[in-house]
């Protein structure tokens, strides 16, 4: 049985960019599944064409049991869009984007009215619900945007980048909220350039680059692949880097060396063994008499994944592909 | 599963035909009626513009432009406010391209089509609120145009049909203006795109002058322009003709009345069918 949320080899054109170039999705329901991209990976044009927003060129498309192109209305029905691309009114109070979201949902005016209150409270916006949202810091319209996609408790949600733009605390807050939704049961698709957030939030993920997915699998493998861990130290003193080098060597696995950045005083080398081992090391660095800045014991971060399967590193523009997207949403 | 179920809550299922497409339009015009009153600046702007103009044209132009066989300044007030009505109720079709510009750069136009609403309903919303700022700009503009003397020599059943036959002109504008909004990048673009072909429409005409003393293409083109019918109906129905007046021989000037309500019906239609379509594969 396909999942909540099915795409089968879309295709989308911009004029000569291809901005999705056969894109195979499948979301389980009541899972997460993270989008990650750099810009103009596709990921936006690929949302776009499940929520209803674009005619994909070619491909197949399932949400909540609904053919998305034969009957994209009753998919609107099950639905519910949240991120940079579903904006709220910022002349209209929070209470009147709720109210009119949820009319246009098709409730009557009395039940949009109360599901409003009820949204506002539970978003902790009831002391700002009478204040144009214009006036609203950006946590609190982001707050009122995911509101507002939840005003018919739909099935399956989309964010695109839910979180683009946020500080840390508020951020934090938001994947809060997230998890709760998600913790009910909603299935939902996020795309991401924060590896962070994907790492967090979502059960699977998807690495989208050039309109194609280049590597899919739930966070851990994907670390996997990448490689394991590695103990990274930060000597006091220059001249403490030889002699911690050194110390580090009989730890490495595979019988490597440590690699070291001069300027920083810091060295890094692949390990085995995690917490116990990191122990090890620094009784070692002590008995020795390294003063060390900081050690840790690091694992393979999104980052690294995604620079090991594209080259590049996520936040790295793609011009092309992101004039394209820009252009879809004209 | 289960949870799924329980959780999960679809929207109630559309009515569908006109009934939803009435009720849905009503709640964007009411929202962008919402919006009027926080930014009343847009309001006031556009109050004061016909006003400059009825000012300027009254006193500047008003004791050099002959209409008729008069050469009274009465006279050309007169006749000149039929013209500064229609100009009024076309110029506000640019605030419904720069407002519908301005949703879609924004994202509020794809909030809106996630949503289970029907077709047209956010053009629709969009060009009722505007219609509402325009009879009320309307209002306003008639007071001033008393104030410095302008007077209907008809019925007052006849002048209200006079203005019916303005509104219905701007009606018909603004799904020009939503058009156009649909198809720029930016609000900005939408706002000058929006006037730009206004200025020839309005002026090339029988708004200002007396269109029998254009050259003669021009001649034509204003005796056919819809713009002109509108305003020749409305001259007719406030009793603001001129004395020594010769109404030009083309159809539309002699049936002006007719003449408008077919242009402002064709109007209507053809560019709401162009700007729903539009909406609707707004992003492909």
């Amino acid at each position: 049985m396909p999942g909540a949320i099915y795409a089968e080899g879309l295709v989308k054109h911009f004029g000569d960019v291809k901005a999705l170039d056969g894109v195979d999705l499948d979301v389980p329901e009541g899972t997460v599944l993270g989008l990650l991209g750099p810009n103009g990976a596709g990921k936006t044009t690929a949302v776009r064409c499940l929520a209803t927003l674009l005619t994909p060129d070619a491909g197949r498309a399932v949400v909540a049991g609904i053919d998305v192109l034969a009957h994209p209305n009753e998919v609107r029905r099950s639905i519910g869009l949240s991120g940079q691309f579903a904006a709220v009114d910022e002349y209209l109070t929070g209470r009147e984007n709720l109210q009119m979201v949820g009319q246009l949902y098709q409730m009557s005016a009395k039940a949009a009215k109360r599901r409003a209150g009820e949204l506002l409270e539970q978003f902790g916006l009831a002391d700002a619900a009478d204040r144009p949202s214009k006036t609203y810091s950006g946590g609190m319209r982001r707050r009122l945007d995911l509101a507002a996609a939840l005003v018919v408790r739909p099935p399956v949600m989309f964010m695109d980048e839910p979180t683009t733009g946020l500080d840390p605390r508020n951020r934090q807050a938001l994947w809060e909220v997230i998890k709760d939704l998600v913790g009910g049961g909603t299935t939902l698709l996020l795309t991401t350039q924060y590896l962070e957030e994907a790492d967090h939030l979502a059960h699977d993920i998807c690495v989208v680059d050039h309109g194609r997915v280049i590597a899919r699998g739930t966070s851990d493998q994907l670390k996997a692949r990448t490689g394991g861990e590695r103990v990274e130290v930060v000597v006091h003193e220059r001249g403490h880097i030889a002699p911690a080098e050194e110390v580090l060597r009989a730890f490495a696995k595979g019988g490597g060396g440590a690699t070291v950045e001069e300027h920083t005083r810091k060295l890094t080398v692949p390990v085995t063994g995690g917490a116990k081992l990191l122990a090890e090391v620094i009784r070692e660095l002590d008995a020795r008499g390294i003063e060390i800045d900081d050690i840790g014991l690091r694992r393979p971060t999104l980052d690294d994944v995604f620079i090991s399967l594209t080259g590049h590193a996520a936040e790295v523009q793609d011009a092309a592909g992101d004039d394209a997207e820009k252009e879809d949403v004209k | 599963m289960t949870a799924v179920t329980e959780a999960a809550q679809l929207a109630p299922r559309p009515a569908g035909g006109v009934g939803q497409s009435i009720r849905d339009s009503l709640v964007v015009a009411r929202r962008n009626l919402i919006r009027m009153t926080r930014i009343p600046e847009i309001v006031l702007f556009g109050l004061i513009q016909p006003i400059m103009f009825v000012v300027l044209f009254t006193y500047v132009f008003g004791g050099s432009i002959q209409v008729g066989s008069s050469i009274s300044s009465q006279a050309y007030r007169e006749f000149l406010m039929a013209g500064i009505f229609a100009q009024t109720v076309t110029f506000a079709t640019a605030g419904a391209g720069a407002g519908i510009a301005d949703d879609m750069h924004k994202g509020l136009i794809d909030r809106f089509r996630s949503l289970p609403m029907a077709r047209g309903a956010v053009l629709t919303g969009r060009t009722l609120a505007d219609l509402v700022q325009t009879a009320l700009t309307l209002v306003v503009l008639a007071g001033v145009a008393l104030l410095i003397g302008w007077r209907t020599h008809e019925s007052f059943g006849k002048v209200l049909v006079g203005f019916a036959l303005l509104l219905l002109l701007g009606y018909a504008f603004s799904w020009i203006g939503a058009l156009i909004g649909l198809s720029v990048r930016t609000p900005e673009a939408a706002t000058s795109g929006g006037l730009i072909w206004l200025f020839p429409l309005t002026f090339i005409s029988n708004a200002f002058v007396d269109s029998n003393k254009l050259p003669t293409v021009f001649r034509h083109i204003a005796e056919w322009n819809p713009f002109s019918t509108t305003v020749q109906a409305c001259r007719e129905l406030f009793g603001n003709l001129p004395p020594g007046f010769k109404t030009p021989d083309a159809w539309p000037m002699q049936h002006p009345i007719w003449a408008s309500i077919i242009w402002s019906v064709v109007i209507l239609v053809l560019f709401r069918t162009l700007a729903v379509r539009k909406y609707r594969k707004a992003a492909g």
